[in-house]
């Protein structure tokens, strides 16, 4: 089974990208499962469900979603292949733009959108940096130039991934896509062993563990003052 | 043989490419004053918590600093490769069968009309060339440049895209100056001597657009007609790509068939997909989509070009009108 990790910003249109590369799988017979991570809610399920594509969410509630999809996604791997599909998509939102879910050896892609504006491709971290593929959507409606310059910030960002335009209302990009996620000799057997692409953003203080209270006596563990002295 | 990035200062890296400032100024990196340095030398200089709270990843910057300048030097030193003629050879369409036609060759300064309902395959033509395709997307055309099969460059190039689009729901989104927005985009373009193509670039964005604006409007404010003016003119004019892709242009505020006249006379390629009689006429030729494949393509006839003449007598007549309105004045039956 192949495994390919999706992610990117909240509303960037990962799930409209997914379906409609899932499209061109379809035509060929390949068979795909998706297995969704979200924190508070998510719809997305039915969206695949309806697509009929066999999906499962999970939800990270109170807890950090990529340390949340790091001890999970070994299990939704095993599913995978109970399942009998050829390829399992993930994907995974970045919330904090400094997480990502990148696994060393698995195929990376962070979907990004044109509207998020052109500083945004400088304050995203690994989730930009270190993916393979980069898929920009949303190019239906800003200005040809705006693309230009938002496809060349990115590619600044991260000289070596693969830079791809994808139209996640009418598809166009995604056949295109298709054909770089999946490798019909691949077969990775299992994660065991493997490692992440980049550390997870450490988070270990008395706030992550309930506390309400605002206050100096309040705050324990991996806890940094904010400098307002100079600029 | 020169010595690698590894080797080099910071110094003596941004003296030997200008450009890699940029990179820097991406990867958040505050080089002033550590010139003395090499790139590896500042980046063991952060200490096991900056690396950690500005998620950095030395290897990778190093080896992205690596590419990018690979990338960058073959940009600014690639002969731009003139595309002359673009050719599609038949596939099929959703049903399997053959396409209607035998092999399409379109040349520069050529207006092909796109037409065709909805959902019929123009966006999968449209990817088919983008894509270079060669047999191997869903309706198994190829594509040739120059009568020749193309180099697999222009897939994955995020400098050198063979296709740019100028759509209906097109907008500007950032919060600029028409000025600064040219400058940023020329900049990314690597072009030398900006001053003199941003001038170019809103001369002949105020010579399409009924309404004059200067560099200082902020884009957003723009009018549609003013916005599709400064589109065209930025797309003809700094946009590398040889084809260019028109989803219907409104027809407000801009001088259509001057738009197009000077999109030729910059040497490109234009495809545009329209049922707007006037637009479609103007084409040399069109092309009839059906059921995601070419159904067939038609030369404009001798009488459709006449016809021609009387629509643009009718554009013309219209766009008076509105003239007439923007001015404050009163419509006559005289005035039609």
């Amino acid at each position: 089974m192949n495994l390919v990790t999706v992610s990117g910003p909240p509303s960037s249109g990962k799930t409209a990208v997914i379906l409609k590369t899932i499209d061109s799988y379809k035509r060929q017979n390949i068979n795909v499962g998706v297995i969704k991570f979200d924190c508070l809610h998510t719809d997305d399920d039915f969206l695949y469900e309806r697509a009929g594509i066999t999906v499962r969410k999970g939800l990270s509630g109170g807890l950090c979603p990529d340390h949340y999809f790091v001890s999970n996604i070994e299990e939704a791997f095993a599913w995978g292949q109970k399942e009998g599909f050829d390829i399992l998509i993930s994907e995974s939102a970045g919330l904090c733009n400094r997480c990502s879910p990148y696994i060393k050896d698995v195929k990376a892609i962070c979907v990004i959108d044109n509207l998020s504006g052109i500083n945004t491709p400088k304050k995203i971290g690994p989730m930009l940096k270190s993916a393979d593929i980069v898929v920009i959507t949303k190019g239906d409606i800003v200005s040809q130039a705006e693309r230009e310059v938002f496809a060349s910030r990115v590619s600044t960002v991260n000289p070596r991934a693969t830079v791809i335009h994808v139209n996640g209302l009418t598809g166009q990009g995604s056949f295109e896509l298709s054909t770089l996620l999946y490798d019909r000799d691949l077969d990775t057997e299992s994660l065991k062993g493997k490692e992440l692409r980049f550390s997870m953003p450490a988070a270990l203080c008395s706030y992550c563990l309930g506390e309400k209270r605002i206050g100096e006596q309040y705050q324990m563990g991996n806890v940094r003052k904010i400098n307002l002295e100079e600029n | 043989m020169s010595r690698s990035v590894e080797e080099l200062t910071i110094g003596e890296i941004l003296e030997k490419y200008p450009f890699a400032s940029a990179y820097m100024e991406q990867h958040n990196l505050e080089v002033e004053g550590k010139e003395h340095l090499s790139l590896g030398e500042y980046l063991a200089s952060f200490s096991e918590e900056e690396i950690e709270d500005r998620a950095l990843d030395g290897p990778a910057v190093m080896l992205g600093l690596r590419e990018y300048i690979a990338r960058m030097l073959s940009f600014l030193g690639a002969d731009e490769q003139k595309v002359r003629s673009l050719t599609i050879l038949p596939g099929t369409n959703k049903s399997g069968e053959p396409e209607g036609f035998e092999e399409f060759t379109i040349r520069t300064g050529e207006i092909i009309a796109i037409v065709g309902p909805t959902g019929s395959g123009k966006s999968r033509l449209l990817g088919d060339i983008e894509w270079v395709a060669q047999r191997d997307t869903p309706t198994n055309r190829q594509i040739l440049i120059n009568g020749e099969k193309p180099d697999q460059k222009w897939r994955f190039s995020t400098s050198d895209k063979l296709v740019a689009q100028l759509s209906q729901n097109m907008n500007f989104v950032m919060d600029l100056t028409v000025e600064e927005f040219l400058h940023l985009h020329a900049e990314s373009r690597m072009v030398e001597n900006r001053k003199e193509v941003v001038g170019k670039i809103i001369a002949c964005a105020n010579d399409l657009a009924g309404e004059k604006f200067d560099l200082t409007t902020p884009i957003t404010s723009l009018s549609g007609g003013q916005s599709r003016a400064l589109m065209i003119s930025d797309t003809a004019i700094l946009s590398r790509s040889p084809i260019i892709l028109i989803d219907e242009i409104e027809n407000a505020g801009i001088d259509r068939k001057k738009a197009l006249s000077f999109l030729l006379s910059q040497e490109k390629i234009v495809l545009m997909a329209t049922h707007d009689p006037m637009l479609a006429l103007l084409g040399h030729k069109r092309i009839v989509i059906r059921n995601g494949g070419i159904d067939k393509i038609i030369d404009t006839s001798e009488e459709e070009r006449t016809m021609l003449g009387e629509i643009e007598k009718v554009d013309r007549k219209v766009q008076n009108l509105r003239a007439s309105l923007r001015r404050g004045e009163i419509l006559t039956k005289d005035s039609f």
